[in-house]
């Protein structure tokens, strides 16, 4: 057990607020085809007000800061936000697709003391990279600002998103990683996008390619660990959370909506029009997702893989409950371990194409 | 006569409070730390320009009743093995501003 999980421990302990996700606008300057965000600036929040927003989440105990977006530099104060970050002694990270880091900026993050840097890339193959964000070039300067962290020391991790116009390309983008000496993730989560629109699901990699993917061992390791079939559960699984959101972690939205996480998109206060420990203590939607144990999900607790699930509980808020299965994920254990979710065997099944999914709506709109 | 030392907090590090326990991650090579509550004191009056063996006497010795033998004893090992892990700053000077994040935790 690491240092920093018994401290996310102690954090729930003390409903400490441990990590938190802030988008600081929508706007991007590549178009990815599997993006779940529209990328209008529908009154983001200002720099007082981030800045304001961030005080009152390092007063509320917040260690870990991620930025993200959209796409971060796309904001004009952005170094200056990670000043001001800085400057409470966050740990912060960056998500970003880095076209719009060259040397200079490079160096800033470096002696901003920036922890880390998460760069999207989708393929090795500037063909298939550039189609996917729909920015000529993209993947070479992507690769060029991935060149110019390193050679400031800067700890990068390349994001590897599965779909289906790129899976054949994981094993390149690995070695790609390997090449440049940073470390390589693969997720093969594509979730609808934020107007409900779920025709983007489309691009969720099949079944067949998801159980290669797990069956990998450059990917998951020890392949007979990872794929192995689940365990009884136990009275301290059904008594368990079903992930940190709302318990030591939380979004914010570009225009200061507060989430349980950016997967899960149920409004739960503004930071325009309450305080962020206001929110974080008080918010009834928060409160609910707190209460929720495995114990309490109607089909998850009585499947068999409850002990081990990944199941999302905002992908499950997206398909219509918070305390039901999320299908993607019943895939997902499926695939891995051969053995079908209680889900699957009582025959439900996901329409999700022009289905009517909750996405992130903003409480402001 | 012994030489008077200096203790500033690095700014590339990040640190949060979290139910007494003080949480320090070194930007550099990501290496975690969380200090007891002496060394917490110690760490918050790191200011540069309070001279280590009063940081001792003054939030150490009297707040935790501990003597000033071992309060220095103790403070010396501490010290060091930050300042290697180059989260403390150590100087027979002190520091010439205030470290970053001074307020903050």
């Amino acid at each position: 057990m690491s240092l920093l999980y018994e401290m996310n421990q102690k954090a729930l302990a003390l409903g400490v607020p441990f990590d938190v996700q802030f988008d600081i606008t929508y706007r991007c300057n590549e178009r990815c085809v599997h993006c779940y965000l529209d990328h209008d600036d529908r009154g983001e929040l200002s720099t007082a007000e981030i800045k304001n927003i961030l005080d009152q989440l390092a007063d509320a105990g917040v260690f870990l800061l991620t930025f993200s977006g959209g796409e971060v530099f796309m904001r004009r104060d952005f170094f200056e936000l990670i000043e001001h970050a800085r400057h409470l002694l966050f740990n912060v990270k960056i998500k970003t697709n880095a076209v719009m880091i060259r040397e200079n900026e490079a160096q800033r993050l470096r002696t901003l003391g920036v922890e880390q840097i998460q760069i999207s890339i989708y393929s090795h193959r500037p063909a298939v990279h550039d189609a996917i964000t729909k920015l000529p070039g993209s993947l070479q300067r992507s690769i060029d600002a991935i060149r110019f962290l390193k050679s400031q020391g800067l700890k990068v991790i390349m994001a590897n998103v599965l779909m289906t116009a790129n899976m054949g390309d994981h094993a390149g983008v690995q070695a790609l990683a390997r090449e440049l000496g940073v470390r390589y993730s693969l997720d093969p989560t594509i979730t609808p996008k934020m107007d409900g629109d779920t025709s983007i699901l489309n691009l969720r990699i099949p079944g067949t390619e998801l159980n290669q993917v797990f069956h990998n061992e450059a990917l998951v390791g020890d392949v007979d660990k990872f794929c192995a079939p689940p365990k009884a559960a136990d009275q301290d699984d059904l008594e368990s959370f079903p992930c940190s959101a709302g318990h030591t972690t939380c979004y914010i939205s570009p225009y200061g909506d507060v989430f349980p996480c950016v997967q899960f998109p149920l409004p739960s206060g503004n930071l325009r029009r309450q305080k962020f420990l206001e929110i974080w203590q008080g918010s009834p939607q928060l409160a609910e997702v707190r209460s929720i144990r495995a114990k309490d999900l109607p089909v998850c607790s009585t499947c068999s893989h409850v002990s081990a699930c990944t199941r999302c509980p905002g992908l499950a808020y997206m398909e219509g409950n918070m305390r039901g299965p999320s299908v993607s994920d019943c895939e997902k254990s499926f695939y891995r371990t051969g053995v079908p979710s209680a889900n699957m065997l009582r025959g439900s099944s996901f329409s999700a194409p022009g289905g009517s999914l909750i996405q992130i709506r903003s409480l402001t709109a | 006569m012994r030489t008077e030392k200096y203790i500033a907090r690095s700014s590339a590090i990040a640190a949060r409070l979290l139910g007494g326990e003080m949480m320090i991650m070194s930007a550099v090579d990501s290496t975690f730390f969380t200090l007891n509550e002496v060394a917490t004191a110690i760490w918050q009056a790191a200011d540069g320009r309070t001279p280590l063996s009063e940081i001792v006497k003054t939030r150490v010795c009297q707040d935790f009743d501990v003597d000033l033998e071992t309060a220095s004893h103790d403070a010396e090992h501490f010290v060091g093995e930050l300042s290697a892990h180059g989260i403390l700053l150590v100087s027979d000077q002190p520091f010439g501003t205030a470290p970053v994040g001074a307020n903050s935790v």
